[in-house]
């Protein structure tokens, strides 16, 4: 029996297919399995092709999966969008509406008609128990646990009053019943549970959140965004009773000129949007960086440019992130590689953010932000939250608030300290604020701001690094992609490649050894979702290397045999030019 | 509650030894030393001060007090007052900057600093002109003010600031001439101590690009005491009267401050559901 299965539910937005995904997804844990969400849904409220795919499996799970084993159409139309994602093998399953579809002739699949809609038009006669009906179909055909489903409907619809609770306790039992007696089962899928350990279920958006609370984070301004508004909701009913505020501001320049009140003012602050509204913010950013000020802002990066596509993921805002508005306004740049390391990573941003006293770009994208994963249960009292950097007591007689030091750090008193005023300015000034205009004064001050850029790369977690040490190609992708690249270099090295990978988690400044890293392999593959190849160019440039550009401009996420087959495409041309020779 | 100091500081303490980069004569130096005899009148702390200064002519106006200061980007007073004043609302906040930042770039901001009723005085020096890039008119210049930007004139109407304050039901609405200063320093006090947002307005004439003295002197009266400022509609009548220009305290509406709003919503929360701790947040996705 497979027990790595990849589920994917298609069908229109509005009829229940990211509830029926999303119930699946928490029944396979509850099950005590591994599980993967990726989404994929239209930016209108009701209508349009809506997907959810979840992948469960008994081991960690790194990516959504390249091909689905089980896929439940709720329309003729998600029919024909996904049918050919099915995996190749024949013992794929297309669970699919009898009623409504029309599979086409010859399809190398196991096909499972069942009359949903009519069940649901004339035995539950409510249309929308679609979803539920195949639940139950999901739960007799494929194991999922009948009973954690019945916890979770009751979860979610009890408050509904006991009328719709009912009625989709019959739905689940109906899909059930009607497995048991027409259906035989002819596939593999088969899913147990298993005692589970200690696991949360968590999105990107929640762990961005909730690491930037445990960072210490206790102010927060934004204007809703899609993919990044989860995280404002989350933190909208958490901060308060952290003590924190949430300010929904008028737009994201209000948004972002209020994080930088709550930092000059000593308060750890952030803000999350997507590509429109950071454009929004490039002016602010130049401010954060001139007058030395820590702060965090998330870009959970869509598919541009303009309004693009907002409910698709892409990883097109790197360059933007590095050098986005006027002057050389240094900044940190990072991009988050998984749901886990979103927790991590916040603290991370927050603590480069006070150490270094500038703002910090953290790079997320919906492909991640939506993305719900198992996680191991993060130990709080391991991480450490670092403070901005205070004069000592007595170094505030002649207090200088740009004070040239080694690092380029200088000490920082906030409002309320006795002795401790100055005047932060956007304009160029001296050690003591003053303003100036000076050749020496620019020169000197330039130099200061960007060195503080060089204590992020002392530390740990600047980078991953997969696969054998003595590897000819080497991938170096960035930011959510790592799980798809990681699983990508298992299946390479298993088919006899020898690739590495290397994931850094900061992109600018960017670590030391991937240097080392891309001198180290006979080729590099950067694998990214964008038109351009945006870390490729940074690379060259870097670098004065060339780099093989692996570029996925679909709103999708890649998938590991996307990544394999440019692997093999790499060796085939290899062995052509060996052939000549 | 902000602490006042003890040591009984003049107004010229709350000097700094900066000079002021303004033309002679400039009204802003009036609105300066305004500012600075409220500051000794109220007794504020320095150390507990923050000006938050716009860009522009006034929006040097930061450096030129002894307290902490932030000079931000154009139009952006009011966001960055907003995120000092409720990370810590311990803090005096006074925002300042010109008539560009308020009611031109930054004139977006208005309405909402209204609706949160932050606890903020702001003071707009409005010399109808942007004077930092030498003489354009700005929103409240007059249509016959021709200059380097309309040379036949401004094309669009003036915006009147304080029939727009009342209309978005600011709560303290003040109007100033930087030439009187007594009158302007109580307009400023009162400003401070209403709690939510104040717009004191300055008429405060620029010399060098469009000097309006004489005319704006000719025109200018107080508000006597018969005006009773929480008529919203006798307010409205002021700010649109023609023939002369009222100066006082035009509206006024008690209401929450919005740092208060906050701690009342922390206050709540964790009274409903608990403190929190990460840790508990995280069993809940178990």
């Amino acid at each position: 029996m497979k027990t790595d299965i990849v589920f994917r539910v298609g069908g229109e937005g509005g009829e229940g297919v990211i509830s029926c995904g999303e119930i699946l997804t928490l029944a396979c844990a509850r099950m005590g399995l591994e599980i993967y969400t990726f989404r994929s849904y239209p930016a209108e409220i009701k209508g349009g092709p809506a997907m959810f795919q979840v992948r469960t499996s008994r081991e960690l799970l790194l990516s959504q999966g390249s091909e689905v084993d089980v896929l439940i159409c709720f329309n003729q139309e998600a029919y024909d969008r996904h049918a050919k994602d099915v995996r190749k093998d024949g013992q794929g399953v297309i669970l699919y509406d009898s009623s409504s579809t029309k599979p086409e002739e010859g399809i190398h699949a196991l096909l499972y008609g069942i009359p949903v809609s009519e069940m649901a038009k004339l035995e539950m006669r409510n249309y929308l128990t679609k979803n539920i009906i195949f639940l139950g179909v999901l739960s007799k055909l494929c194991g999922v646990d009948f009973s954690i489903l019945e916890t979770i409907l009751r979860e979610k619809f009890g408050k509904k009053g006991e009328a719709i609770l009912n009625l989709n306790f019959q739905a689940l039992k109906h899909g059930y019943q009607w497995v048991e007696k027409n259906l035989t089962k002819k596939d593999d899928c088969l899913i147990e549970t298993r005692k589970g350990d200690n696991r949360l279920v968590l999105s990107g958006n929640q762990a961005v959140a909730l690491g930037a609370i445990q960072a210490g984070m206790r102010f927060y301004a934004g204007y809703p965004i899609t993919p990044a508004t989860d995280i404002m909701e989350f933190l909208a009913r958490e901060l308060p009773r952290f003590g924190g505020t949430l300010i929904q501001a008028e737009d994201e320049i209000a948004a972002v000129g209020m994080v930088l009140g709550a930092a000059f003012a000593g308060v750890k602050a952030m803000t999350a949007s997507s590509g429109p509204g950071i454009d929004l913010m490039t002016e602010f950013l130049g401010l954060a960086s001139m007058a030395e000020l820590p702060c965090v802002i998330v870009d959970c990066q869509r598919a541009g440019p303009s309004t693009g596509m907002p409910t698709k993921t892409e990883q097109s805002d790197l360059r933007h992130a590095i050098s986005a508005g006027h002057g050389d306004a240094p900044r940190i740049v990072m991009a988050l590689t998984s749901v886990e390391d979103a927790f991590y990573g916040m603290i991370r941003a927050f603590n480069y953010a006070v150490r270094c006293q500038m703002p910090v770009i953290v790079l997320s994208d919906q492909y991640l932000a939506q993305r719900t994963a198992t996680v191991r249960k993060p130990d709080v009292q391991q991480v450490r939250a670092e403070e901005i950097l205070k004069p000592k007591p007595g170094e505030l007689d002649h207090y200088k608030r740009f004070q040239m030091t080694e690092t380029g750090v200088s000490p920082m008193t906030v409002p309320g300290t006795p002795g401790g005023a100055f005047s932060a300015t956007g304009i160029e000034h001296g050690e003591d604020c003053e303003l100036s205009y000076e050749p020496d004064i620019h020169r000197r001050m330039s130099e200061k701001r960007w060195r503080k850029m060089k204590l992020v790369l002392q530390g740990p977690d600047l980078f991953r690094r997969y696969g054998p040490l003595d590897a000819d190609i080497g991938i170096v992708g960035w930011g959510s992609s790592e799980g798809v690249i990681r699983e990508a270099v298992q299946a390479a090295n298993a088919k006899g490649y020898r690739v590495a990978a290397f994931h850094p988690k900061v992109l600018h400044p960017m670590p030391a050894e991937l240097g080392d890293f891309i001198r180290s392999v006979k080729t590099v593959i950067v694998p990214e979702l964008n038109v351009t190849g945006q870390f490729a160019k940074e690379i060259r440039a870097r670098y004065l290397m060339d780099v093989v550009q692996l570029n996925k401009v679909a709103g999708l996420p890649f998938t590991p045999n996307e990544i394999l087959e440019k692997v093999e495409e790499v060796c085939g041309t290899w062995l052509k030019q060996t052939h000549k020779v | 509650m902000v602490e006042t100091n003890t040591q009984g500081l003049t107004a010229k303490e709350y000097k700094t030894d900066v000079h002021p980069v303004w033309c002679p004569g400039c009204g802003d130096f009036g609105v300066l030393t305004c500012i600075y005899r409220m500051l000794a009148t109220k007794q504020i702390n320095p150390d507990n001060l923050v000006v938050v200064a716009g860009i522009g002519c006034s929006g040097r106006l930061s450096g030129y007090v002894k307290s902490y200061g932030f000079h931000t980007v154009h139009g952006r007073v009011l966001p960055v007052a907003t995120g000092v004043k409720t990370a810590n609302p311990n803090l005096e906040v006074l925002a300042v900057g010109g008539d560009g930042d308020a009611y031109s770039i930054g004139a977006g901001h208005i309405p909402h600093a209204a609706r949160r009723n932050i606890d903020v005085c702001y003071i707009v020096m409005d010399n109808e002109v942007y004077g930092l890039t030498k003489g354009q008119g700005s929103a409240t210049a007059p249509q016959e003010f021709s200059t380097g930007t309309t040379p036949y004139g401004q094309m669009d109407e003036p915006l009147n600031p304080v029939a727009m304050a009342i209309a978005y039901d600011i709560g303290f609405v003040a109007r100033g001439f930087s030439a009187k200063p007594k009158e302007l320093t109580d307009l400023i006090i009162q400003g401070v101590e209403h709690k939510g947002f104040a717009l004191v307005e300055v008429l405060s004439p620029c010399t060098t690009f469009h000097d309006i003295y004489k005319p704006i002197s000719q025109r200018v009266r107080f508000i006597g005491p018969e005006h009773d400022p929480t008529d919203r509609l006798k307010a409205f009548q002021l700010a649109l009267e023609r023939e002369t220009i009222p100066l006082g305290v035009i509206y006024k509406r008690e209401r929450t401050a919005f740092h208060e709003r906050a701690r009342k919503i922390q206050e709540d929360s964790i009274q409903k559901r608990g403190k929190a701790s990460v840790d508990e947040i995280l069993s809940q996705f178990q």
